[in-house]
């Protein structure tokens, strides 16, 4: 089987002053080119260490992660990450924090007015163009984020990988940030996978939702898919019944059969 | 008493050099508002405010100084009688008299030069180590209990050490200003490297950074206000090892007039050399904290 991201039995264990605890074990996954991934989990059971492997920031204890037919083992920008808290560079301008990426990964293959054309390009796609000259501390939390999403598509990765990108967000900001990543997704048909506790994130942006159990050595529970045909409404959608049965199963999983015991952290 | 005085400094200076830093962010924000609204009046207001008090203390200890110094037989003269013996050069600092006898901007300047080279090396290895030991745990494990003994060292100790090195009096001062100004740079530098997020970092792995564009985009920007926390140090350090080291190598710096003027007991030439050191010091370490808002506000 071709599948596009291949995550094939992977460990993952870290070891401290001599401790080492298990945080993943056997987790096996594969995405397809263009699909929708969430992860969803409670609080501590691996996600974004998953997401980190994935990415290469850091290694497998045992197994393997294949993008296309390469092998995973260092970070780069064909796996682009939108990190929780944003983390624009504080001291460049949002116009140079997204160019800093494209002058990179570029270099040589661009000529400069196309290099600037590609940052606007991308700015305009999260509506950020308006404030490119600002500074990350100018700029509301919603804006950071959709910044941070602008340097990670302006990469043109192969799979776009989101650790809570929402997370620190207030609803109604949250909503609007949804939106524009599922209209992003329509337009580009990225692959993604992104790190929610949401359930009706999940549910409302999600091809596929992956749902771990708790750690330590946390696994995949169950894999749901949510046949919801696109493009998605979420007015529509809250008394839609596929949607309705999905966002029950996943409470279900999370709420009823892997509950989180807070003293297990 | 130099070391402790040293130790307090970096924790003591962060704070006040990292809030300007903030607080420019917000002041670029409104530069069109902020002009509209400086008027005259506004501007010798805050003048007023800054200037008079420190005046006023000064009138009076200048005051209190004439009274207690005046009578005959007094030990230092009174603020009148070193008018009457230095007034040259109070009021004409750029005079050029032949070799030995010159104004007093003109021995501060030498020394000046002096500093420039010397604390001009200590910023530049300064920052570089300090970037080897903040990257690597093992340097920083190494190396930070040597830098901790050595930056302790007065800077007059290393002198005797520097002569026997460089057999010549100007490269042994250079010298040892570099040595007691690097340390600061090299430390504050390591922390600050240190205290870069992770998320920076990752960012820089993604991107696939090399070493030289990780070091300048984001080492660099990242540690700007701790390295210049250190500088701002340094280069107060550097004012102070000159001056000492001048007065006993020699040459025409400001440290030598002292010590010259010592010799043949013209006290009121050394309180007004007293003076130029100290304004000219003062104004170093504003220059430096000035550039530091500057870079850490434009990168
Ligand atoms: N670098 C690390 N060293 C040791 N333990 C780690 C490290 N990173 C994560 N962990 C542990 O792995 C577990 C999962 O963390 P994480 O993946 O951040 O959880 P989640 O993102 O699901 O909240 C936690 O118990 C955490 O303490
Ligand atoms: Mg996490």
């Amino acid at each position: 089987m071709t599948s596009y991201l291949k995550i094939d039995h992977i460990d993952k264990s870290f070891e401290r002053g001599g401790v080492r605890t298990d945080v993943l074990k056997d987790v096996s996954l594969t995405i397809e080119k263009g699909e929708f991934v969430s992860i969803i989990g409670h609080s501590g059971c691996g996600k974004s260490t998953l997401l980190n492997l994935i990415a290469g920031l850091t290694r497998v204890t045992s197994g393997a992660i294949l993008l296309g037919n390469t092998e995973v083992n260092a970070p780069g920008p064909e796996r682009a990450v939108v990190f929780q808290n944003h983390s624009l560079l504080p001291w460049l301008t949002v116009y140079e924090n997204v160019n800093l990426a494209v002058s990179k990964v570029f270099a040589g293959k661009k000529s400069k007015t196309e290099k600037h054309d590609w940052v606007m390009n991308n700015l305009d796609l999260v509506q950020m163009a308006h404030a490119k000259d600002k500074r990350p501390a100018e700029i509301s939390g919603g804006m950071k984020q959709r910044v941070g999403i602008a340097r990670a598509l302006a990469m043109e990765p192969k799979i776009l990988l989101l650790d809570e990108p929402f997370g620190a967000l207030d609803a109604l900001t949250r909503a609007h940030l949804q939106d524009a990543v599922m209209e992003i997704h329509a337009r580009l048909g990225n692959t993604m996978i992104m790190i929610t506790h949401d359930v009706d994130e999940a549910v409302l942006l999600s091809d596929r939702i992956v749902m771990m159990t708790n750690g330590p050595a946390a696994r995949i529970g169950e894999v749901l898919d949510v046949p919801i045909p696109r493009p998605r409404d979420r007015i529509a959608l809250s008394a839609d019944r596929t949607y309705l049965k999905s966002r029950e199963a996943v409470l279900k999983f999370l709420y009823e059969r892997h509950r989180f015991v807070e003293a297990a952290e | 008493m130099t070391a402790t005085a040293r130790k307090a400094q970096p924790a003591s200076e962060a704070k006040p050099l990292t809030e300007p830093v903030m607080t420019t962010a917000t002041v670029v924000a409104l530069p069109k508002p902020m002009r509209s609204t400086f008027r005259p009046q506004a501007i010798l207001a805050a003048a007023a405010r800054n200037i008079v008090p420190p005046l006023v203390v000064v009138l009076i200890i200048l005051g209190v100084w004439q009274i207690a110094c005046s009578h005959p037989g007094a030990s230092l003269p009174a603020p009148s009688q070193i008018w009457t013996d230095s007034a040259d050069l109070i009021t004409s600092p750029f005079f050029n008299n032949g070799p030995q006898d010159i104004g007093l901007a003109w021995r501060v300047l030498i020394s000046l030069e002096r500093v420039a080279i010397g604390f001009g090396l200590a910023a530049f290895v300064g920052v570089i180590l300090g970037a080897v030991v903040g990257q690597s745990v093992w340097a920083m494990r190494g190396l930070d209990p040597i830098f901790q003994v050595l930056r302790t060292v007065p800077p007059l100790a290393w002198l005797p050490l520097s002569l026997a090195a460089f057999r010549d009096s100007n490269p042994s001062a250079i010298f040892v200003i570099f040595i007691t100004s690097i340390w600061p740079v090299i430390i504050n530098t390591a922390v600050g490297v240190r205290n870069i997020p992770d998320d920076y970092r990752n960012i820089a792995r993604v991107l696939r950074l090399n070493q030289l564009e990780f070091f300048f985009r984001i080492m660099v920007p990242a540690a700007a206000p701790y390295i210049f926390t250190g500088l701002r140090i340094g280069v107060g350090l550097s004012w102070l090892a000159i001056v000492a080291a001048e007065m006993l190598t020699g040459g025409v710096g400001i440290g030598f007039f002292i010590w010259d003027a010592w010799n043949s007991s013209r006290l009121s030439d050394i309180i007004v050399a007293l003076v130029y050191i100290g304004v000219t010091g003062f104004i170093l370490d504003k220059l430096v904290a000035f550039v530091g808002t500057i870079v850490t506000r434009s990168n």
